[in-house]
């Protein structure tokens, strides 16, 4: 690896990479020199799903793994006279070396000496012909020698499989020996392969490279059956060699969210591994994998272990990625058993994947349980399989296609060479399922906590409840907040606005140590998932015993397991676990062990008490104890508990350090635990289980005054239900689906906590800032049980106020204090300058307050001061802001144009948000009009006076993952368009707008009906990936190529290296926005922690774009809590050329910070759609505009101070911060900013601000051509005949925003301008297609056909060459019709993955679909006339599908939870009761479109469904959505009223 | 927290009074506390926001969101724990406080705050009928001795939270009673001088020592203040005597009108016409001031005025007059440049609703009397710009008056006791001693180690709540002086 060090925020391990992936192969293991020429073809056509650095010739990296082409290498070694064994007796290995002569004569030598120490003999070594011409001079920088080895089978080795091992064994042992060698260039050593029967050749290449570099690849000689062939699309820009694709045995397009983990796992597991086939051999493969490698080189290593361990490869694969298996009602008991029983070797490599496989003999793919990338094959009557991220990539005729599919999630595709077919899924797994007795076995050795007796449990408080609860910092907020609504409702509660209270290391009050951990979160390089409505990918279900060995494949003697259904233990339970031996008649045994510490003893005697901690658990798990349960129950007023997770995540490290960790289980047993927040952590840093006795206690107390007085148990219930359903939140949130694959995968990190406290407790977790030490840890532990024991009359009769959630004086410190606000009220209705400053100073000043970590800095002068007026002005500065992303919906509507009003007036820019926009907003405003005269009196409660050339529209149009109101017009009318990937109070998490504050305006805006809740997914269903994020960039540009695209991340660890990806997809513009940025609604537990400072995330971007000299060609604004000039100058030293208000703009219109957006009760008309609270609305634009140029003065100010004129000569300036001095604060005096202040050295030609251009490459689109034959301007109608083919992308969206331009969303009358296209279509083909266009395709597409479909028509119907059955076979990819507004769409075949995701008014006809159908839908009508997934309907809330339930198991595919299925009655017996959709009987509805879909697809299904009509009809289902219902009742009672 | 919606469903309902004709006839209280019902019902109408503003509008941050949820839900005894923590006195606050917080309510944006006072006076009134309030003795006794001057409610809250952790506890007053302008600066129908009395009961069984009568240092004091003490102790005893001394006394030294005729019978100091009523209603000597059927004038406009109309209006003055210097204050303030703030705003309170004339930016000229007696008083009507006050020419006037009451502030602690400890004064009169304990110094010291001030000697005149913070904080920079660290709240 030649990946930079660590240097500044950048952490090479931060790295991600995503990619296009794809095979061909011959069915019948026919080797041909043409598979490998296909094989480089699909790189070719996969190009653009990779990238290229600042470099246009540096491209990501690139590869192809063959089989070994003997006659080639036969007479290539014959040339140097070396005769090779027969086939399958010698091995090849692919070597890279380093340059420098001694470090490659060492290298050489090692090999050589293994190959001997092996057994093996050495046939000799061959330079590997290259040209590296055409490459970038810094991919030749550090090119290494390319040369292949040929060993031969020595004596003793049976067979080609044994032969394998010892490469493997042998590649793993002098791979270790290498490292260790130190040499200066060892990082160029690097073994692509080592087999008897593959071959990698691979390199930083670009896709069309790969061919050219590597000669051997041109040589007719060099033959395979398979050719596996990958392009990679890395976050960074730094070149290296071993990254690329394919590793050993895989190629992956994907990430793995649980990485760390699942490493951490596998290095615990190393003691209590043995296996029978490899026997001593196995102790030389440690460590199996690099502190720091790459997650699809990590897989790869642990999917070779797995197979040279005795696995096949396909039993491997289906442990590390296994189906969803938990809860899944349609999947056979066997195979449900087999993954049960293997959960227990291997918990879940998760996260999205498409993996590709093969050792020589087989060669297949398979996909992550949620189907999160895209794999598309064929198989041909010829025996060709061709399987790829797209369809398209290698021409092939139509005729000879039998079958066109996709892979399924969870499901495999294997062809088996050897015996030269293809094992379909169902019968692989079948086979697979059967070949033992898993079911017996489980039943055999399985015990299921929750069904053992109850055993009488002795426990008691050591004192009154009170003290024991201040003992844990219990205050009086964790029963408003926490408690209370969990017992009560079962779920967390909801709050709103950000978080401004300090971050714990800057707090003058004792904070749990959870607190100093931030949760991390999937953005861009990976979705988080929907806990909620996509549950069937979730488990909680947690193993509390020892594992198994892993590469035990032959015992016939199942391992005993303990298991419970989710990791919140009862009361109940934790006394049966703590009995578990007599229960269980010795085959368990538990222990407690004690982790309080004297409290006389202070911070050394927690130091002490952690070692002995440590040692009993050792101790006792030497001795046979399989259950170790940490306890806190003796906290008394001598005993002080030891944080709790510092315990677990000491004892956890210790064990795997010891090589115990997988002889036990660690159950945390806590006073500590209450929050969601506390259990995640826990859970992350090794608790398989946590029981949280004091919250069990405190609730049995106040049960009894709960509404509804439920008992103490129930309330109990409740809450275990809360924290369960709050785990699967914060998983999710990283795209984890599974609480096994949870455990200890430390996905958080650290803010203000010392590295050598971080590294010896929690190694492994990033921390930047540093901080606090054990010393402080323990000082502030024992500060809180101290109070809880004081005389302190308050806490003698009441828990501590809290004030973190809600403001007290006497509670946790926040930056908008009642003052803070007043300040900046008055200033900005005033005019009053000395009031703002008064207003600044009280944000500012934070001598006495530590608040933020820029509170803390100290700003340095650059030079001599300046006069004021050589200062560039307010007028210009202003320019740079822009307000934030708040919907018309979060906020009212008179907030949301006020904003908008008051940004055009000064340039800066508003934002949507993401609730679409009022078109009349786009008109531009005559002197004398008001707000209610632009968009209608009826939806303005309190009128806002406009002058002449003001403007109501939003610079900014956003494209969240709800895409309400994304049309091409609402794209068309943009100056930027903002995809927002998170949102800093709530990163990872979707958000949802609850029916009643859907008023009829809103509702129209969003394409929805009034009153039906809408949701806004978790993850974009168009970003899964980096490379997506880039086809979605792509998207946006073609819908308005005027416009610039914005990115919108949230700050966390690795930001920054996320960022250089979106750059290199294109996006012209960054915004880095805090943790503590503002919401409507979010879980509390989000608010709190989740994301870090931007100061923190900023730093990292700029230092990583600097870095990879990509920082000129975006903007980057920094956002989050943005009050002061002060702040603003800050942001732009840290690297930020523009800035972005949210909280402050909102208090200057009268936000009081009440905290109660969700609840729709603003008082001050803000934040409620409640007209009666509108209409006290105060805000004025002129307030607006008063405060951005108090703001701007305050920074001209400060910039004269410090001696800079220009506003762009501050950015990047980050040597000129420095800590305040003085610093005595007992825990901030630890933080050290050296690693944000760091600043690289400038170099020539580096920009360390925006200075260049973006290059989209949309010069050549297809749609060019057809707008020039569409000729608008004439107005007559046309047809166009065109081909296409998959690299032709986004046709028809600049064609459509030319119609948008010209039309609005009204468009061109219907089949204005029509196109026939034959061929394959690239992705998004007709995204945000106009009214009056329709695509008419003949072939077929690829994923997020008629994405935001705005009025357009697209017909896509299969080839007449093509043979297959359309019903069975696949016409276009996933997420088809992502949040279309209007148009129809007609596809004859199936669809993929979320067919019709969030769709609001497109009418479509497709003959099956994918998992997750119609997911989020809130309007639109969809007839599917074939199978369907499963988990149709999920969060579907409007419009209506209707299915045709062919095998009547419907019902079972159908998630039910918010809809209901009903029967299609004829036109006639149906009455018109108000409920019709459109206006119209189902029957004719249904009918039409059916007809429709023949007419215009030609499908055979369609006409056979209309001849055979009534029968046809009573088999179809009507999915009709509970809350559609609703609000259809509504209206038809509104309707009546006003007819009376 | 409250109801989301009960500020949407619930009317802002003001305590009532009795008919002034019938309350003018009696000193007894008038007001009519809330029905438990109504509290409920009031209490609902708190928003609990985010930043509660009259958490930090009121002086000693009640917790007021807290306690309103607990009597809308009929938690009546948590709310007096919650609503002790933080204040000594509320049964003196429910009654006289003007309410700084309800001014910093939310709900006072559309002028209809959350009536927080009616509030806490049923909680308040609730809990001392249902004997929720009983003394709390400290559990140990640290041993020191604390002398604490002055028995109004800073030297009370400062004494209490003293006793509380185990201090002893020696309370001096100069007056024959204990409550200082509680006691006897304020009418009893505005609050029942029995409350005081309760209070001390309870006090007394934490184990404070009360000695009244009893004038620290002799100095003489200045016409119009009134003192009974027939003992003096001297400084240095004290200081000798105790481990730390409070200097919690009030800031009595009234402000004069030195303009012609100040001599005349008939003018007096509000106080001097206030404090011998009290006395008289609590079975003391008779008032020597009565104006039955007199005209009477108070000059003066705040709260000490007005108590002197409620008062005339009960002896039945003939007519009642009240000038201010200052110009009317608008009806309305413009809450969107004040609030969270006080406002300056058109007050009326009970007392004017009993009957008097109410008069704005006069200037009085002269007190013009006959034999020694005042007959009227000549006054001049004001042009005010900018701040700036200028007479208007020819607007002089005269108002017949047998009475003229001086109620126009006190301006800072007599008798000396400042000098006599060597305590530093600040430019107007008072201790100094900040209350942030800047530059090391602990919060409330003097320069004279171990001798802190708090309350109106301190911060100069004020309301009784900001007395009762300061002596709340002043006693936990004592307790941290003593023994040094402290579990008493700020």
């Amino acid at each position: 690896m030649n990946l930079p060090r660590n240097e500044g925020l950048y952490d090479p391990t931060s790295e991600h990479d995503a990619c296009g992936v794809g095979f061909v192969a011959h069915i019948k293991n026919q080797k041909s020199h043409a598979i490998i020429e296909q094989g480089l073809l699909i790189l070719k056509n996969l190009e653009h799903r990779g990238a290229t650095g600042y470099d246009p010739l540096l491209g990501d990296g690139a590869g192809i793994l063959i089989q070994i082409p003997d006659r080639f290498f036969r007479e290539e070694m014959a040339r140097q006279g070396v005769t090779l064994p027969p086939p399958g007796e010698y091995g090849v290995g692919m070597v890279f070396l380093p340059r420098g002569d001694a470090s490659r004569r060492a290298c050489k030598a090692v090999i050589e000496r293994g190959i001997r120490y092996e057994g093996l003999v050495l046939l000799g070594w061959r330079d590997v012909p290259v040209d590296n011409n055409g490459l970038a001079q810094t991919a030749k920088d550090i090119e290494p020698v390319m040369r292949q080895v040929f060993i031969g089978a020595g004596p003793g080795i049976a067979d080609a499989d044994a032969l394998e091992r010892k490469l493997y064994i042998l590649r793993k042992s002098t791979g270790h020996t290498i490292q260790a060698l130190k040499l200066p260039d060892v990082k160029m050593f690097y073994v692509p392969s080592m087999s008897c029967r593959t071959v990698v050749y691979k390199g930083m290449l670009l896709a069309n490279q790969v061919g050219t570099y590597y000669l051997d690849l041109r040589d007719q000689r060099v033959v395979s059956a398979i050719a596996l062939a990958h392009q990679r699309f890395s976050t960074n820009t730094f070149p290296t060699w071993d990254l690329a694709h394919p590793f050993r045995m895989i190629a992956h397009n994907g990430e793995i969210n649980t990485l760390r983990g699942n490493v951490n796992w596998i290095r615990a597991r190393e003691h209590g591994i043995s296996s029978t086939v490899l026997g001593e051999d196995l102790e030389k493969i440690w460590p199996l994998i690099y502190d720091g490698q790459s997650d699809s080189a990590s897989f790869d290593n642990a999917l070779e272990l797995l197979v040279m361990g005795g696995y096949s490869l396909a039993h491997a694969m289906m442990m590390l990625i296994p189906e969803a298996w938990a809860g899944n009602p349609l999947m056979d008991e066997e195979r449900r058993a087999f993954y049960e029983y293997h959960m227990a070797l291997m918990e879940p490599w998760d996260g999205p994947a498409a993996v590709a496989f093969t050792d020589g003999r087989q060669i297949g793919a398979t996909l992550d349980r949620n189907g999160l990338r895209p794999a598309r094959y064929l198989i041909t009557d010829d025996d060709l399989v061709v399987m790829s991220s797209e369809t398209g990539v290698l021409p092939i005729a139509q005729e000879r296609i039998v079958k066109k599919w996709r892979l399924q999630p969870g499901k495999m595709l294997l062809i088996d060479l050897e015996q030269g077919r293809i094992i379909d899924d169902t019968e692989l797994k079948r086979a697979m399922s059967t070949a033992k007795p898993y079911r017996q076995w489980i039943e055999q050795s399985r015990y299921f906590v929750d069904d053992m007796p109850e055993v009488k449990s002795h426990e008691k408080l050591t004192g009154p409840l009170l003290h024991v609860q201040q003992a844990f910092g219990y205050t009086q907020e964790d029963f408003k907040f926490i408690f209370e609504p969990m017992a009560i409702l079962g779920e967390e509660a909801t709050g709103s606005m950000g978080n401004d209270s300090p971050l714990p290391v800057l707090s003058d009050r004792a904070k749990s140590l959870f607190n100093y951990f931030k949760q991390l979160f999937a953005q861009v390089t990976n979705p988080p998932i929907d806990p909620i409505r996509e549950e069937i990918v979730m488990s909680l279900i947690s193993l509390v015993s020892p594992n198994p060995n892993l590469l035990g494949v032959d015992e016939t003697e199942p391992t005993p397991r303990l298991e419970v259904h989710q990791p919140i233990l009862s009361p109940a339970n934790m006394a049966k676990l703590k009995k578990i031996d007599e229960l269980t008649h010795g085959i368990f045994r538990s222990v407690v062990i004690d982790t309080t510490t004297p409290a006389a003893e202070g911070a050394a005697g927690m130091s002490r008490s952690l070692y002995e901690v440590c040692t009993r658990a050792e101790r006792a798990v030497g001795v046979g104890y399989t259950v170790v349960i940490l306890s806190d129950r003796s906290v008394s007023h001598e005993r002080a508990p030891i944080p709790a997770l510092l315990a677990c995540s000491a004892v956890h490290q210790h064990l795997v350090r010891v090589g115990l960790r997988t002889s036990c289980s660690m159950l945390v047993e806590t006073g500590a635990a209450r929050e969601v927040h506390h259990f995640a952590t826990l859970a992350g840093y090794g608790a398989e289980a946590i029981h949280p006795w004091l919250a069990f206690e405190s609730i049995a107390a106040i049960a009894g005054q709960l509404p509804g007085k439920p008992t103490a148990y129930d309330a109990q219930k409740n809450y275990i239900k809360a924290i369960d359903k709050g785990l699967m939140k914060v998983m999710s949130k990283m795209g984890i689906s599974t609480y096994q694959s949870y455990i200890g995968a430390q996905v958080f990190e650290v803010v203000g906590l010392s590295s050598d406290f971080v590294n010896r407790y929690f190694a492994g977790t990033p921390t930047k800032v540093e901080g606090l030490g054990l010393k402080e840890v323990a000082a502030e532990a024992l500060r809180t049980h101290a109070d809880a024991y004081s005389a302190d009359p308050i806490l003698a009769s009441m828990l501590d106020c809290g004030g973190e959630y809600a403001y007290r004086v006497r509670g946790e410190e926040h930056m908008w204090t009642p003052d803070v606000i007043a300040k900046l009220q008055h200033a900005t209705r005033s005019g009053k300058v000395e009031a703002y400053k008064e207003y600044a100073r009280l944000v500012n000043d934070q001598g006495q307050r530590h608040m933020t970590l820029r509170g803390l800095f100290e700003i340095k002068s650059a030079g001599p001061a300046v006069a004021l007026d050589e200062v560039e002005s307010a007028k210009e500065i202003v320019k740079r802001f822009a307000t934030g992303a708040m919907s018309l919906g979060s906020i009212s509507t008179e907030a949301h144009t006020t904003l908008a009003i008051a940004m055009n007036r000064i340039g800066g820019k508003s934002n949507t948000g993401e609730g679409g926009e009022d078109r009349m907003r786009y008109k531009p405003v005559a002197a004398g009009s008001t707000l209610a005269k632009v968009i209608g009196k009826s939806r303005v409660a309190r009128d806002i006076p406009l002058k002449a050339g003001d403007s109501l529209r939003s610079a900014i149009k956003q494209v969240a993952s709800g895409r309400f109101g994304v049309t091409a017009e609402y794209l068309a009318n943009a100056d930027q368009i903002q995809i927002k990937m998170a949102q800093g109070a709530k990163p990872g998490e979707g958000g949802q707008l609850p029916g009643h504050k859907v008023s009829e305006y809103i509702g129209f805006l969003r394409h929805s009906v009034p009153g039906v809740q809408l949701i806004s997914p978790p993850p974009h269903h168009d970003i899964y990936s980096i490379e997506d994020l880039a086809q979605l960039i792509h998207d946006l540009k073609n819908s308005n190529p005027d416009a610039s695209v914005s990115v919108k991340l949230v700050s966390e660890i690795g930001v920054g290296t996320v960022a250089a990806g979106v750059v290199k997809a294109k996006a012209d513009h960054l915004v880095i926005a805090g943790h503590d940025g503002g919401t409507g609604a979010s879980p509390i537990s989000s608010i709190k922690h989740a994301g870090t400072p931007w100061e923190l995330g900023l730093a990292e971007t700029q230092q990583t774009l600097v870095l990879n000299r990509l920082r000129g060609r975006v903007r980057v604004q920094a956002d989050g809590q943005m009050k002061t000039g002060r702040d603003v100058l800050i942001g732009a030293l840290l690297g930020a050329d523009e800035f972005g208000f949210a909280t402050a703009p909102l208090v200057v219109e009268g936000c009081i910070m009440m905290r109660k957006c969700h609840l729709n009760t603003c008082p001050v008309g803000v934040a409620t759609q409640d007209p009666v609270l509108r209409a006290r609305f105060s805000g004025q634009p002129e307030h607006v505009v008063n405060y951005f140029f108090f703001v701007a003065e305050e920074i001209r100010e400060l910039m004269a101070q410090i001696g800079i004129r220009r506003f762009d000569d501050l950015i990047g300036r980050s040597d000129l911060l420095d800590m305040r001095k003085g610093v005595d604060h007992w825990k901030a005096k630890g933080l050290d900013f050296s690693r944000i202040f760091y600043r690289r050295p400038e170099v020539a030609g580096v920009s360390c601000r925006h200075s260049e251009a973006q290059d989209h490459g949309l010069f050549n689109a297809l749609d060019h051509s057809l707008i020039a034959k569409a000729a608008l301007a004439r107005g007559a109608k046309v047809v166009i005949e065109s081909p296409i083919r998959n690299q032709n992308r986004t046709v028809g969206t600049l064609l459509s925003h030319e119609v948008a331009k010209l039309k609005g969303h009204e468009g061109l009358p219907d089949d204005s301008i029509t196109i026939k296209f034959t061929g394959t279509a690239g992705q998004s083909f007709g995204a945000f297609l106009a009214r009056g266009i329709t695509l008419d395709l003949t072939g077929e597409a690829n994923d997020y056909v008629g994405k935001g479909l705005s009025g357009g028509r697209i017909i896509v119907r299969p080839p007449a060459a093509f043979r297959g059955d359309p019903c069975e076979n696949i016409i276009v990819g996933n997420t088809v019709l992502y949040g279309a507004t209007d148009g129809e769409a007609y596809f004859r075949g199936v669809a993929g993955e979320r067919f019709c995701v969030r769709n609001s008014g497109a009418t479509a006809v497709v003959e099956g679909t994918g998992d997750h159908g119609c997911e989020y839908m809130t309007g639109g009508t969809v007839a599917v006339l074939g199978i369907t997934g499963r988990n149709f309907a999920a969060g579907m809330s409007g419009g209506i599908a209707y299915v045709y339930d062919e095998d009547g198991m419907f019902a079972q595919r159908c998630n039910q939870s918010m809809v209901v299925l009903e029967k299609i009655p004829p036109d006639a017996k149906q009455a018109d009761d108000g409920l019709h959709h459109n206006n119209q009987t189902d029957e004719a509805q249904l009918k039409r479109m059916i007809e429709q879909h023949a007419r215009l697809s030609g499908s055979e299904r369609a006409k056979a469904i209309i001849a055979d009509w009534t029968r046809a009809r009573a088999r179809f289902v009507k999915v009709f959505p509970n809350e559609y219902r609703r609000a259809l009742k509504e209206m038809a009672a509104t309707r009546l009223k006003e007819a009376v | 927290m409250g109801k989301p919606t009960g500020f949407l469903e619930f009317q802002r309902l003001s305590e009532s009074y009795e008919a002034a004709e019938t309350r003018v006839r009696h000193y007894r209280e008038f007001i009519v506390r809330l029905t438990d019902k109504q509290a409920n019902q009031q209490g609902a109408r708190c928003m609990d926001c985010g930043i509660p503003f009259c958490n930090n509008g009121c002086p000693v941050n009640n917790l007021i969101p807290d306690w309103n949820d607990l009597v809308y839900k009929g938690r009546w005894r948590e709310a007096i724990e919650a609503l002790h923590s933080t204040n000594n006195f509320p049964e003196f606050t429910s009654r006289i406080c003007p309410a700084p917080c309800e001014a910093a309510c939310t709900l006072n944006i559309p002028q209809t705050p959350v009536g927080i006072k009616s509030i806490e006076h049923a909680i308040i009134d609730k809990a001392g009928e249902n004997g929720w309030v009983v003394p709390q003795p400290p559990k140990k006794k640290t041993g020191r001795k604390i002398a604490v001057v002055g028995s109004g409610p800073a030297g009370l809250a400062a004494a209490q939270q003293l006793a509380r952790v185990g201090h002893a506890v020696t309370v001096f007053e100069k007056n024959d009673r204990i409550g200082g302008l509680v006691r006897y600066g304020i009418p009893d129908f505005k609050l029942d001088k029995r409350l005081i009395d309760w209070r001390m009961a309870q006090m007394k069984a934490e184990g404070v020592k009360f000695v009244t009568g009893t004038m620290v240092t002799g100095a003489a004091l200045p016409k119009g203040v009134i003192n009974d003490a027939k003992k003096t102790v001297s400084a240095e005893q004290l200081k000798k005597d105790f481990d730390a001394v409070v200097l919690a006394g009030g800031a009595e030294n009234p402000r004069d009108l030195p303009v012609p005729g100040r001599e005349l019978d008939g003018v007096h100091f509000a106080l001097e016409f206030l404090i011998p009523q009290n006395k008289e209603i609590s079975g003391g000597p008779g008032n020597p001031i009565n104006v039955h059927g007199k005209h009477v004038v108070v000059i003066g406009g705040g709260d000490t005025g007005s108590d002197c109309v409620g008062t005339s209006n009960r002896h039945g003055a003939a007519s009642i007059t009240q000038i201010e210097l200052l110009p009317r204050p608008p009806e309305r303030e413009n809450g969107a440049l004040t609030w969270p703030y006080w406002p300056l705003r058109m007050r009326t309170s009970s007392s004017h609703d009993e009957g008097c004339a109410r008069d704005w930016s006069i200037a009085t000229k002269a007190f013009v009397g006959e034999h020694g007696r005042l007959k009227a008083i000549r006054a001049v009507r004001l042009s005010w710009t900018e701040g700036k006050m200028s007479e208007i020419p020819g607007t002089e006037f005269e108002i017949a008056a047998d009475f003229a009451f001086l109620a126009m502030g006190f301006l800072s602690p007599v008798g000396g006791v400042l000098d006599a400890f060597g305590v530093d004064k600040d430019a107007r009169g008072n201790a100094r001693a900040d209350t942030e304990g800047a530059d090391g110094k602990l919060a409330y010291s003097t320069n004279v180690p171990g001798v802190f001030a708090a309350g109106d000697m301190r911060r100069g005149q004020s309301l009784v709540v900001w007395a009762i913070r300061e002596g709340r904080q002043c006693a936990r920079t004592v307790d941290q002086f003593l023994m040094g660290s402290t579990t008493l709240p700020r």
